[in-house]
């Protein structure tokens, strides 16, 4: 990592995170440790049947429990539907409460407000409920049947499950196949798997005495849930506001408003008393949100020499009961599809397929760690039936630098090629993979990812991203963003940006995020790897405006010729040329004031992605090297080392990516070898950590990291994307190196000892 | 169910409760002290968020009844550390190896790190991921909270003395 700190020792710097004081002590509040006065504790009934009719509900019995202030049904709320892709009105498809029917076990239908979560929670027992129940699919497969129930049947729109499709065709595939040497198709299955954060959601709501409703919630969207709360509840969005607390952990599985949030606010409105809703974690596995499981096939073409010439891809997501986020996934799958290789002809189809299971949404990668599970597992096995060194061949075919994909992006800055020699060359690839111990492996992954995406689908008249700055006498700045910290470190990073930028002490920024009543309008919040290249600009948007300012008064002051220069550094305006014709930054603010006859100094600074493609303004790239030991009699995966060289542009705190970087590898470990869902008939069976394995400290590897520098034009002091892509190639790594093992190839995720030792006939 | 009197002594205080026989340790902590730094995130002693010492041995305050607590010692995590200015070594490693991201299982693990420090000042990397076996993190990897756990450990032996 580079030792040379950028502007003002602050870009590039190991800051602890700001927030981790309060964390260390405990004080640090989060949704469920906030109390109010008179404060009610929700509960939610969920429907314990995968598809059904409501027939009937009961409350009655449920209200006469003395502490019970409230019991709501479907039928007591405005009806409003709702969902993220607010473009397409068409696919909201969700109702606060159900009305008339229940999609899959975990469905809510009725919520209680009581005076202790003991009372609460018995009320939901006396609730009784009459289902008339109907046929329900789960698999893709009979979803998509002949004859299969209609999951949506009143979108009268759907003539079957398929909620959505998305084609990407680039060139004619048909052609392209032929003048191909090999060509190989392969179909895969990916599972689900948590986000398992380990807060479980909790909101608090209060209501004001004209009907406004403040809520605390555990969110990486505030603006989203701000918006759809609105509307769901049927008052103007300014009516909402929304806080949020600190966050313990998203991962994506925080980014729509949920259930709770609404009957929460709905019920502090009918009460009049503050409601709190926390969730278990029970109720976190049994029926949270999760990656999508997906049904894949890829038919990819090469030249003898390894020149890739074309790919057909296709992808089924199991969307669950209802949309969620799986039209992204559905389209960034395909978009994740093309990458990281010049695929010259590339056809994408992807499917959205409703099920009655609980429903898939946002995951960290979203959408690539399945696509490029597949893509990356194909070149593995493309590798040796073309006699070519796996490294070799992504090498020959990988994006660089100003490669474009027709009509869908353009790549501004890629370090795949150097990310690729550097994990070669570190874990002396080609020489360890000649000379395999027994029982021993060592496999590639690499990944590609986003920094922020441009498709607007939530529809937002505001610009994508935005920010306030205020300039004050003391010295100091306060900045204003939407932009959340749910443990990714944005609140550290952020400010360090504008520190960096007006030439202050990092703790000479205060900061305000994620308030909807007080931050400014149109930043979408935390998702897709969006807050450092998108707020980052903004930052410096709003900073070059208070800085145009304070240079005037400088220049003023000394008389200064046109042609200097002003800079901002150690608290300082000065000239660049001449340090000692300057003044604090306090001093400019209060002339810049006096100048302006006591007005305050703010500036507002935006970012849009304009002409800047259909999916993102800039892409990070990486290569990551796994080596595992197998137990030949019990098939257990040991993974003793992961590699990984990673361009993720300009690092604004190495210390914060590095952590990100190891985090994203437990998160993948879990998702190739230990974390899966047991269901049956629509129930999730593990709804426990006992159950449903998330790595401990002990299931840890070694971890080697290298940062490969590339410097972002479209992002701020050049950084892009860090950390959410990184979820992405420790699958098919460990899938390679397993192969290496145990001739096993995983074409069906997770990788178990059953399946290892039923391929090699043990069992 | 009548309540029952527990009198517990939690970071050196006295408290006298009055706890439902059912109730957990973590409820009476959050819900009637308003110590909130312990945190709830499974329920069924499995994630180690609500981590406690009671009479210096680190349990699940989510597993333990209020009642089994009676007049025993419990340290919380707001008991490590006296404030921002005097922090445990084992919180200015947290902080300063960048342990922390979003900070929900940080305050078990801090009394995970104490109660394996406390009696084990030398523990070599596997006794600290068997120490951290019963705490889940879904953000760093364990990778810092381990090297956090060494630099504590090691500054614990070696206090500087203050000038």
């Amino acid at each position: 990592m580079s030792a040379i700190k950028g502007k003002n020792n602050l870009i590039g710097a190991s800051i602890p995170r700001i927030d981790s004081p309060a964390k260390v002590t405990g004080k640090a509040l989060y949704a469920g440790d906030i109390i109010l006065p008179g404060m009610l504790h929700g509960k939610i009934l969920k429907s314990t049947k995968a598809h059904a009719k409501i027939l009937n509900i009961d409350i009655s019995r449920a209200l006469a429990l003395p502490g019970v202030k409230d019991v709501i049904v479907g039928k007591d709320t405005p009806c409003i539907k709702f969902g993220n892709w607010r473009l397409f009105p068409n696919t909201q498809d969700e109702l606060p409460l159900a009305v008339d029917k229940v999609r899959y076990i975990g469905d809510e239908i009725a919520a209680v407000a009581a005076i202790d979560p003991d009372i609460a929670e018995e009320a939901l027992s006396l609730i009784k409920v009459e289902y008339e129940e109907l046929p329900a699919v789960f698999s893709i497969e009979d979803a998509l049947a002949a004859g299969a129930p209609l999951i949506h049947d009143e979108n009268k729109e759907l003539k079957s499950n398929i909620s959505l499709d998305r084609k990407i065709d680039v060139g004619d595939i048909e052609s392209a196949f032929k003048t191909a040497d090999y060509i190989r198709e392969d179909t895969f299955v990916v599972h689900p798997h948590s986000h398992a954060y380990m807060e479980p959601c909790a909101t608090l709501a209060e209501t004001d005495s004209e009907g406004r409703v403040t809520i605390y919630t555990s969110t990486q969207t505030p603006y989203i849930v701000q918006c759809l709360l609105a509307s769901t509840l049927g008052i103007p969005e300014n009516h909402v506001r929304v806080m949020k607390p600190a966050v313990g952990g998203g991962f994506g599985g925080k980014m729509e408003l949920r259930k709770w949030e609404f009957c929460a606010a709905f019920m502090s409105r009918r009460t009049g008393r503050p409601v709190r809703f926390v969730l278990s974690r029970q109720e976190e596995l049994e029926s949270g949100r999760r990656r999508h499981g997906m049904n894949l096939k890829s038919k990819v073409g090469f030249k003898k020499d390894g020149t890739l010439v074309a790919k057909d891809f296709e992808a089924y997501l199991n969307g669950g009961a209802y949309n969620s986020m799986g039209p992204t996934a559905t389209f960034l799958c395909g978009n994740f599809g093309a990458m990281l290789y010049r695929y010259p002809i590339y056809h994408y189809r992807g499917y959205h397929v409703y099920t009655n299971l609980p429903p898939a949404g946002a995951m960290r990668g979203f959408g690539a760690p399945q696509a490029m599970f597949i893509s990356e597992s194909q070149m593995n096995m493309a590798a040796i039936d073309l006699g070519i060194d796996a490294i070799d061949l992504r090498i020959k075919n990988a994006m660089v630098t100003g490669d474009k994909i027709e009509g869908v992006t353009t790549i501004s800055s890629a370090g795949f090629v150097e990310s690729l020699e550097k994990v070669a060359s570190e874990t002396k690839w080609k020489e360890k993979k000649k000379n395999l111990p027994k029982n021993k492996g060592i496999g590639i992954g690499c990944y590609s990812f986003i920094s922020g995406g441009v498709f607007n689908w939530f529809n937002t008249q505001y610009n994508f991203s935005a920010c306030e700055v205020r300039a004050y006498d003391d010295g100091t700045a306060h900045l204003l963003t939407m932009s959340c910290d749910i443990g990714q470190g944005s609140d550290t990073v952020l400010r360090q940006i504008l520190a960096a930028d007006l030439g202050l002490a990092v703790n000479m920024i205060r900061l305000t995020a994620g308030d909807t009543a007080m931050t400014p309008k149109g930043d979408l919040g935390t998702w897709g790897s969006r807050v450092t290249l998108m707020n980052g600009n903004a930052i410096l948007d709003a900073s070059k405006k208070i800085k145009e300012q304070l240079a005037k008064m400088v220049s003023i002051k000394f008389n200064l010729n046109v042609i200097h220069d002003v800079a901002f550094g150690d608290g300082k305006v000065f000239a660049k040329a001449n340090p000692k014709y300057g003044m604090t930054f306090g001093e400019a603010v209060t002339l810049w004031v006096k100048a302006n006859r006591g007005e305050e100094l703010i500036a507002r600074g935006v970012y849009t992605p304009r002409d800047k493609g259909l999916t993102t303004p800039a892409y990070s790239f990486g290569a990551q090297v796994a080596e595992v030991d197998v137990d030949p009699d019990t098939g257990v995966v040991t993974v003793e080392k992961i590699t990984t060289a990673h361009d993720c542009g300009t690092v604004i705190n190495p210390l914060g990516v590095e952590g990100q970087l190891e985090g994203a590898i437990q998160m993948g470990i879990g998702y190739t070898l230990s974390e899966q869902f047991a269901m049956k008939n629509g129930k999730t069976l593990n709804t426990t950590f006992l159950d449903y394995k998330v790595p401990s400290a002990e299931d840890m590897p070694q971890i080697v990291s290298y940062k490969v520098d590339t410097y972002e034009k479209e992002g701020p002091f050049g950084a892009k994307e860090a950390g959410e892509g990184l979820a992405i190639p420790t699958a098919p790594a460990i899938s390679d190196a397993v192969f290496q093992a145990t001739g096993y190839r995983c074409k069906d995720l997770p990788i178990t000892p059953e399946k290892i030792l039923r391929s090699k006939g043990k069992i | 169910m009548p309540k029952v009197n527990v009198k517990l002594k939690v970071n050196g205080d006295p408290y006298e409760v009055a706890v439902n026989p059912s109730g957990t340790l973590v409820e009476v902590l959050r819900e009637d002290l308003h110590l909130t730094g312990t945190k709830i995130g499974c329920q069924t002693g499995d994630c180690g968020a609500c981590t406690v010492l009671v009479n210096g041995k680190s349990v699940c305050s989510c597993l333990t009844l209020a009642v089994e607590a009676q007049e025993k010692e419990i340290i919380t995590i707001e008991g490590v550390g006296l404030s921002y200015d005097k922090l445990h070594p084992i919180q200015e490693a947290f902080i300063n190896e960048g342990a922390i991201q979003c900070g929900y299982c940080t305050p078990g693990m801090v009394l995970s790190a104490k109660h394996l420090l406390d009696k084990n000042p030398n523990p070599s990397e596997l006794q600290i991921r068997q120490a951290l076996s019963g705490n889940l993190c879904r953000c760093t990897g364990y990778a810092r909270i381990v090297k956090a756990i060494e630099v504590a450990g090691e500054k614990m032996k070696n206090p500087v003395k203050e000038k």
